[in-house]
């Protein structure tokens, strides 16, 4: 039967240990160069405001913006505040974090299309001040934002988004 | 495509490692014994071949920058043109796509191609890596992982079509069952639906038996002209379409309970295969299906089930092994293990052995002559399809 | 048997720093001038092939982020890990193949955003064999430096006078990042990095972005400055620095070999009019230049001295400036070389034109602590 002969040796994660290993710590830093469409965005965000960009052509109002429509592969610049709210297109309740660790409090993240931009159009973030259970596609969300002299013009400027009362 | 190809291809030969969670070899010896087994299921030597494909994951895994200059000598690429196609997790069979026209471009004749991942050399766990294909401004310091995407895509599948965890659970069921006949299996195991719902919740609606591991692993075939595996080959699988569709990177501005990614790559493959009715002239399918969902989600998209009903036919049987589409008979990335790149690769090399008939145990019931293997990547953005027949 | 063509290229200026503008923005720009180079619209392209390596960009799975700037969105697209020559062998096997009539091939390069580059060149190394000297790995360029001189008996000031060359050959190059009027004994008194190998003698990073398309027979026809591509290559020689042949470049070697049959070269120093070999470091541009059999071997140095390669000489190399002059942007670079031969073929190459180029030769090398390297033949069409 094929494959016959595979070869290969597994390690259990003593054997890992007991290995004879390499060890090197990688110095990887960047600066990334934000543009001009996501300077404005986050300039926004510092603002207490979300940032969206209309094209001309298709008509549809995207976030985040960009300096061109992927689709009408035209350049455009026609920048639009949005209010804050929006609704939860999907979401999840994670109990790992990034690096594989547990955790008892989960976070929610969720794709929140945004009032003002086009439909189906949203942002990644996380929700707040919602127990997990309510959670619910289709849900009334608004933007928590930090206090004025915490934000720094980043996508964590926004705390949260918390259900609509 | 449209227009006339210059000359047919087929794969001659194709090899596997075992797939581990933490492998003994480095990265250049596991694509060494993926590189010679197919050499030698291919019957050919080493100086028969003319060019090498290698494809492989992010380099954040194995911990070297151009990981493929790294791994040449392994991948048999000395004094050979030697080139790496990248889309992710459509690597594997990408991979195959790439090893298509390398010879259908009529600059070679024969093409290996090989399949590598060594995830386990990140510390502390490879999962971490995940965070740096999310935008760097944009996504990532929201502490984004992985899962969160797949849980987001998951959900909204589910939410749109009204389907429950247990229609999907069977996914795990099916695979992993399946994958107790694959040698090369990392975690085969027999589990039932409540065994997969009572698992750990990773991140809702995410269970853990609902998720492949990481793996290491390495895989290859031999890919050559028809003149070639006319010669050597006694029943060559001819490659008789090929299609790969990459969507916008803005994955929040997308819907994603279908792929549509995966349609218009299949579309080009079947176009070129001449195939106009999928769901008779398929015989066998392996979807990727790094998580349960995604082997349903992958299945509407290649046009083998309506959209929403693939987790009805899978309750049928329709995709068991003795079913009349069997779907992921090798195991899938759920049973035998998910390296990355040589996944697809893994379920490229089950076709080749089911259409020829070599599968053994996992040999499906109806008989096979064109079978379609997919995988997907990025961020819900890549399909790579091909359909292969004899 | 010419099979497949360049019909357009976009370039940016290259520039030391960019921060006006996202690495989207800056691709976009690159773009979109190249299909307004070409005629055509993003609808037209078949297959899009983008070169790229994560950790330049500091980004996992780059090609997540390649469709939407080049207008590639729900389309056939792939990255090739490999250098700009390489991506476009990619896009021209492919129209190769029969199966696709026009391909777009993307480069960029946002080096100034890599803080810790050297690191990055490290993490090239074997982790086992090679990382442990813990040096900056031109190390790995001294040696082979080294190795070139104690072989050739070139003195110093002979790769002084490369720099110098092709500095001043970027003054009459747009979008040359780094034009400079230098003087061989100012390079000769920069810092040494890994001796013999100076400071001075390295090429210097810059941002940038270049885009070329590539399209076959029936569509060429249509289009008035197609150029033909002749032969192409791309090889890996050895893959780790234990079994290097120091002082050669073998995979140049490989390429030209198998380029120069392609095309019906016989007798490159006669029948190339101009050459963009990678010159990153002198000492390379020179093992370049002898593995195209443009020189002896290691006569390569003795050759520039006497003018071969300027711009009156027998066979003009570099008259864009190379790496050193235009800036070394890894992938990008030896497309923005491709695109100036492109310009010179077609007669458009401005102040820089040479007369009647029938024949470029365009070559490239991914760099430490690689061998392995692509050459194409570009010749005059129509």
């Amino acid at each position: 039967m094929k494959p016959d002969n595979v070869r290969g040796k597994n390690l259990d994660k003593k054997g890992f240990e007991e290995a004879t290993r390499v060890k090197y710590d990688l110095k990887a830093e960047y600066a990334y160069d934000m543009g001009y469409a996501v300077s404005r965005y986050l300039m926004g965000l510092k603002a207490g405001k979300i940032v969206g960009i209309k094209c001309h052509k298709c008509g549809r109002i995207l976030v985040p913006p960009r300096a061109f429509c992927e689709q009408c592969y035209v350049p455009i610049d026609d920048f639009v505040e949005l209010s804050g709210r929006g609704r939860v297109n999907t979401f999840s309740i994670s109990y790992v974090k990034w690096d594989a660790s547990r955790v008892e409090k989960p976070e929610i993240p969720a794709v929140i299309e945004l009032e003002g931009a086009s439909p189906g159009v949203g942002i990644l973030h996380v929700l707040g001040e919602v127990d997990p259970k309510d959670v619910h596609v289709g849900m009334e969300v608004e933007a928590v934002f930090k206090e004025e002299q915490d934000r720094k013009g980043e996508i964590t400027d926004i705390l949260y988004f918390r259900p609509v009362k | 495509m449209g227009l006339k190809l210059r000359r047919k291809v087929a794969v001659i030969g194709a090899g596997l490692t075992k797939f581990m969670r933490r492998a003994l070899e480095t990265g250049r010896e596991l694509s060494f014994y993926a590189a010679r087994q197919a050499l030698d299921s291919a019957g050919l030597r080493f100086k028969d071949i003319e060019s090498v494909v290698i494809s492989t994951a992010p380099d954040a895994f194995d911990g070297v920058h151009m990981k493929t200059e790294w791994l040449a000598d392994g991948c048999g690429s000395f004094h050979r043109p030697y080139l790496r196609g990248y889309v992710g997790g459509g690597s594997g069979v990408f991979a195959l796509i790439q090893g298509w026209y390398m010879v259908a471009s009529g600059m070679f004749d024969t093409c290996l191609v090989v399949a590598e991942e060594k995830m386990s050399s990140c510390q502390p766990h490879p999962q971490g890596a995940f965070n740096t294909i999310f935008d760097h401004t944009l996504e990532r310091d929201l502490g984004v992982n992985l899962l969160w995407i797949f849980a987001l895509e998951m959900n909204r599948y589910m939410q749109v079509h009204k389907l429950g965890l247990e229609e999907i659970a069977l996914v795990s069921v099916k695979n992993k069952k399946n994958a107790l006949d694959h040698p090369s299996a990392q975690i085969p195991k027999a589990v039932t639906v409540e065994e997969v719902l009572a698992s750990e919740v990773m991140a809702w609606p995410v269970h853990r038996l609902m998720v492949s591991p990481t793996t290491d692993g390495a895989g290859a075939v031999v890919m050559a002209s028809e003149d070639v595996a006319r010669r050597v080959c006694d029943k060559p699988v001819w490659v008789e379409g090929v299609g790969w569709c990459l969507d916008s990177a803005f994955w929040t501005n997308r819907d994603l309970y279908y792929p549509d990614y995966v349609e218009k790559a299949a579309k080009m493959a079947y176009e070129m295969a001449g195939i106009t009715d999928p769901r008779r002239e398929i015989h066998i399918a392996e979807p990727y299906d790094p998580f349960a969902y995604k082997e349903l989600h992958h299945l509407e998209g290649l046009g083998l089930a309506d959209r929403g009903q693939a987790p009805k036919l899978l309750a049928k049987g329709f995709f068991d092994r003795d079913g009349d589409l069997p779907s992921c008979p090798s195991g899938g990335l759920l049973g035998v293990g998910n390296p990355i790149a040589a996944a697809g690769m893994m379920k490229c090399c089950e076709l080749f052995w089911q259409l020829r008939g070599e599968a053994g145990k996992r040999q499906v019931s109806r008989p096979v002559k064109r079978g379609v293997a997919q995988a997907w990547g990025d961020l819900m953005q890549v399909g790579t399809v091909i359909v292969l027949g004899v | 048997m010419k099979d497949v063509f360049i019909i357009g290229v976009g370039v940016v200026p290259a520039r030391p720093l960019s921060p006006e503008v996202s690495y989207r923005e800056l691709i976009f720009e690159a773009a979109i001038k190249a299909y307004e180079d070409a005629g055509i619209t993003n609808k037209d392209v078949e297959t899009f092939v983008a070169a790229s390596e994560d950790f330049n960009e500091g980004v996992s799975i780059f090609d997540e982020y390649v469709p939407d700037q080049i207008g590639a969105v729900l389309k056939p697209v792939h990255t090739i890990g490999g250098d700009g020559l390489m991506a476009l062998s990619a896009a021209y096997l492919q129209i190769a193949t029969g199966g696709f009539r026009i391909a777009f091939v993307e480069s960029h390069s946002k080096l100034s955003n890599l803080l810790t580059q050297e690191h990055i060149e490290e993490f090239a190394l074997d982790p086992i064999y090679f990382r442990n000297t813990r040096l900056d790995p031109k190390f790995l360029a001294g040696l082979d430096m080294q190795s070139y001189m104690a072989r050739s008996f070139a003195p110093c000031d002979a790769f002084a006078n490369v720099v110098c060359a092709h500095r001043k050959n970027a003054m009459k190059n747009p979008v040359a990042g780094y034009p400079a009027w230098l003087t061989p004994e100012g390079v000769l008194a920069t810092k040494p990095v890994a001796t013999p190998l100076l400071d001075g003698m390295c090429a210097k990073p810059a941002d940038g972005a270049c885009c070329v398309i590539l399209a076959n027979r029936d569509v060429a026809e249509a289009c008035k400055r197609a150029v033909a591509i002749d032969g192409i290559a791309f090889y890996t020689a050895e893959p780790h620095p234990d079994t290097w042949k120091w002082g050669y470049a073998i995979y140049a070697e490989l390429c030209a070999k198998k380029a120069y049959k392609m095309a019906g070269i016989e007798s490159p120093e006669s029948e190339v009019d101009l050459v963009e070999a990678d010159d990153r470091f002198p000492h390379k541009f020179f093992e370049h230049l002898e593995a195209l059999r443009l020189s002896k071997p290691f006569e390569g140095y003795k050759d520039f001295a006497n003018g071969k390669f300027s711009k009156k000489g027998q066979v003009p190399a570099n008259l864009s400036g190379g790496h050193l002059g235009i800036g070394m942007m890894h992938e990008a670079t030896c497309l923005y070389q491709l695109a100036f031969a492109v310009k010179q073929l077609r007669g458009e190459a401005g102040e820089a034109q040479l007369g009647k180029v029938d024949c470029a030769v365009v070559q490239s090398w991914r760099g430490l602590p690689t061998q392995t390297g692509a050459l194409a033949v570009l010749r005059r069409w129509g």
